[in-house]
């Protein structure tokens, strides 16, 4: 009884959560590693991308609620969010026509993309806080948890309650709609071929007659679709506060690194190494312990390895060691 | 001579722009823009020096700046009663067994031959060592934090002169230059710039969790100052009667000359930094530099240590934000962790090292000065837009009170939009490389 109150706790605030953070990490480094393949630069500024998204899906949600519109137990936002990504899409083709472009002519040198994206970085985030403020917005509504503590203390009758929230199963589901289809049109459509050779070679792919023009408007159009999707998870999952994506920055990009940069495979599992590695190293092991060990033994401090404002460093840490070791990650990205 | 002649001209438009305000609005404010103009221009030397000569990314500048924060109150402040006795011994101890660790793990991985032997005694190494480092760590912090929260509840620092921090400051920022240089040059140029993102933020996050070393966001405030308090010289009737033959009240000149005192200070610090760059611009290390920038595989060919050379130039520039950081802890006389912004220490500097000119030390200076105005300058500017904007508005319209609450924000986009248009239309910036 007592394991299996120990495996609930540890599902409740170890898993479940991991799994949900480690979703959406996924999806940005997902985003961070395709324009990386592509356009062959670290955008500084998908994590002001993602909050430019979830803000737009955050005001279209605000109008559909307030004209009634509800989508029965699941959050109003999943039916703002095609809107929103339309929005996206538009915002980074407009940037990368207006900005990117004359870089990418001249063939400037990746460091000159990256202090490029810096500006648009606070561009974008000087547009989302001038449009929606700093603080917290909350457009989470519908049904808030696909099954309460309590409900599932009374069904199996454990000590332990195990919830899950309606976000964090949405994400999960969601992520793995994306993954899908992304991954399907990267391997069989004539597109998503071309992406490919884009991203192996590109002088071979321009002699084979691809339009590089092309291939890099539908990355910015999937980028923006991962973007938005995940900036919009996260927000439902969390809160909205434009602030908070500025820092993802930072376990996003580790992800990327860690899976290897240009690597998409790379991407999702650079994405759960991380999240599990901070939700595990910051969660307070005390209730588990105690479980598992005889009472003689038990903890009596929360038997937390670091506390969660250091949670960052968790990130960092993983990223130098790889950094170290295996600077191309742990598949094989693309350069070191 | 044109050329002397066009960047003297710039200077004195800077120059005439701070005479301005200080007419228009007091000399007091003028004399701030000053002070807080030679912090910034030395921090945009430090970020020239890896930009401008060697092409070194660094998003980190803020983290190195509140590291010399972080040692104007580790030098400046006086002990805490009994902090030491306490829990201070522990906590060192501590922290050598951490870093002891550390060097026995790295010894362990040069000395042992691959296998799972090593890496299982690596990790047991990792674990143990964690483990002992967290049991002695945690109860001297809480004893530390407990003598007196409100007032101290941290180590306090060494009671000593607080320029001294200045230099120390510097030498904590190389510090963890060295570190993040030494995992993340020699890779890819981007990686750089992601590490230095992290280690800013994590180091940030220390100065605001950590209470028993600078009291957290609770902040330290009075650190002592290298000059002397307003409060003195009114006090002093030698300098009351100075202040009268010149036509000042002593609470005016008081204010002013403590004010030109710091300035005379961190000039004299911008001026002997801005004389060693110049020497080591002009010396065959920074032609070296300047070479490995412009090609990183013929300076290699011609057997330059392309890694070396750049963790050098990293070190210094760190340094010099460092010592910055320091400097400007002290003018500010308190280390406030949660003013930290990465668009005021990191962007805002970038930006003054692009308009003023990469690669060039005066027009890393200039854009110091220059940015550091408009800085100042661009809220009051941009409520003054929304203010014009919203003219023709009723009161109380949700769109007037939305654009005049939003003006705060326009530093973002402005100091964003000012980057984008000088790379794309004058990449050489205001005062160009020779």
């Amino acid at each position: 009884m007592d394991l299996l109150n120990a495996i609930v706790a540890l599902a409740n605030y170890v898993l479940v959560p991991g799994i949900a953070y480690g979703s959406q990490l996924a999806l940005g480094a997902l985003g961070v590693t395709l324009v990386y393949g592509i356009l062959r630069f670290s955008n500084f500024a998908h994590g002001d991308t993602m909050a430019l998204g979830a803000m737009s899906a955050v005001l279209i949600t605000w109008g559909f609620q307030s004209i009634g519109l509800h989508l029965w137990v699941l959050p109003t936002a999943l039916l703002a969010l095609p809107f929103a990504i339309l929005i996206t899409i538009g915002l980074l083709l407009g940037t990368d026509w207006m900005v990117y472009r004359f870089y990418r002519e001249k063939k400037a040198k990746p460091v000159i993309f990256v202090i490029v994206s810096l500006g648009v970085t606070f561009i974008y985030n000087g547009i989302t806080r001038f449009i929606i403020g700093s603080d917290d917005k909350n457009f989470l509504d519908g049904e808030r948890f696909i099954i309460s503590a309590r409900t599932f203390k009374s069904m199996t009758g454990l000590e332990e309650g195990l919830a899950i929230k309606t976000t964090q199963g949405l994400t999960v589901i969601t992520a793995i709609i994306v993954v899908a289809v992304l991954f399907w049109f990267l391997n069989k459509t004539r597109s998503g071929k071309s992406m490919r050779a884009y991203s192996d070679n590109e002088d071979l792919a321009l002699l084979s007659g691809i339009n590089p023009e092309r291939v890099v408007m539908i990355t910015w159009i999937i980028v923006a679709c991962l973007a938005t999707t995940a900036g919009v998870l996260y927000g439902l999952d969390k809160s909205f506060k434009p602030f908070t994506y500025f820092q993802l920055l930072l376990p996003i990009f580790a992800s990327a690194i860690v899976g290897g940069l240009g690597n998409p495979v790379g991407a999702i599992a650079g994405g759960f190494v991380i999240a599990f590695s901070e939700v595990t190293i910051t969660y307070a092991w005390k209730k588990v312990l105690g479980y598992m060990m005889p009472e003689s033994l038990a903890p009596d401090g929360l038997v937390q390895l670091l506390s969660t404002d250091y949670k960052f460093a968790v990130s960092f840490v993983i990223l130098l060691i790889v950094l170290l070791f295996k600077p191309t990650g742990l598949f094989k990205g693309q350069s070191v | 001579m044109n050329e002397t002649l066009r960047n003297t001209g710039l200077f004195a438009i800077i120059a005439a722009l701070i005479i301005y305000t200080g007419f228009a609005q007091s000399w007091n404010a003028a004399m701030l823009i000053i002070s807080m103009g030679l912090i910034s221009s030395i921090m945009a030397l430090g970020v020239n020096l890896q930009w401008g000569f060697a092409g070194l990314f660094n998003v980190g500048i803020m983290g190195f700046v509140a590291l010399g924060g972080l040692a104007a109150v580790l030098i400046g402040m006086p002990p805490t009663e009994g902090g030491w006795s306490a829990g201070g011994w522990g906590i060192m101890a501590a922290l050598l067994l951490g870093a002891g660790t550390l060097i026995v793990t790295v010894q362990v991985m040069k000395r042992m031959t691959k296998g799972w032997l090593r890496t299982l005694v690596v990790l047991a190494l990792l674990v143990g060592g964690f483990f002992l480092f967290r049991a002695i760590l945690d109860p001297s912090v809480a004893a530390v934090e407990s003598i007196n929260p409100a007032g101290t509840g941290y180590l306090g620092g060494l009671g000593l002169p607080v320029i001294i921090a200045w230099p120390v400051g510097g030498l904590f920022a190389a510090g963890a230059a060295w570190i993040i240089g030494k995992t993340a040059l020699g890779l890819r140029s981007d990686y750089l710039a992601i590490a230095t993102l992290g280690i800013a933020e994590i180091i940030i996050a220390i100065l605001k969790n950590e209470d028993w070393l600078s009291r957290g966001v609770k902040n330290v405030i009075g650190i002592p100052r290298p000059v002397p308090y307003e409060i003195d010289l009114q006090n002093d009737p030698g300098f009351v009667a100075r202040a009268s033959e010149f036509g000042f009240t002593p609470v005016e000149a008081s204010t002013l000359w403590v004010k030109f005192l710091y300035i005379v200070l961190f000039a004299a610090v911008l001026l002997i930094l801005l004389w060693m760059s110049q020497r080591a611009l002009n010396s065959p290390w920074g032609r070296m530099l300047r070479a490995i920038r412009d090609n990183e595989v013929a300076a290699e060919a011609m057997g330059k240590d392309v890694t070396a050379r750049h963790l050098q130039v990293f070190i210094l520039g760190s340094a010099i934000c460092g010592i910055a950081g320091a400097m400007m802890t002290t003018l500010d006389s308190q280390l406030t962790p949660g003013s930290y912004q990465p668009l005021r220490f990191t962007f805002l500097i970038w930006v003054m090292v692009i308009v003023g000119g990469s690669g060039n030390n005066f027009g890393a200076v200039l854009g110091g000065f220059l940015m550091w105005y408009l800085w100042v300058m661009v809220e009051p500017m941009g409520l003054w837009l929304m203010n014009l904007i919203t003219y023709n508005m009723t009161d109380g319209y949700w769109l007037k009170d939305h654009l005049i609450e939003s003006a705060a924000h326009m530093r973002l986009m402005t100091m964003g939009a000012v980057l984008l248009l000088v790379l794309r239309f004058s990449p050489r910036g205001l005062i160009p490389e020779k």
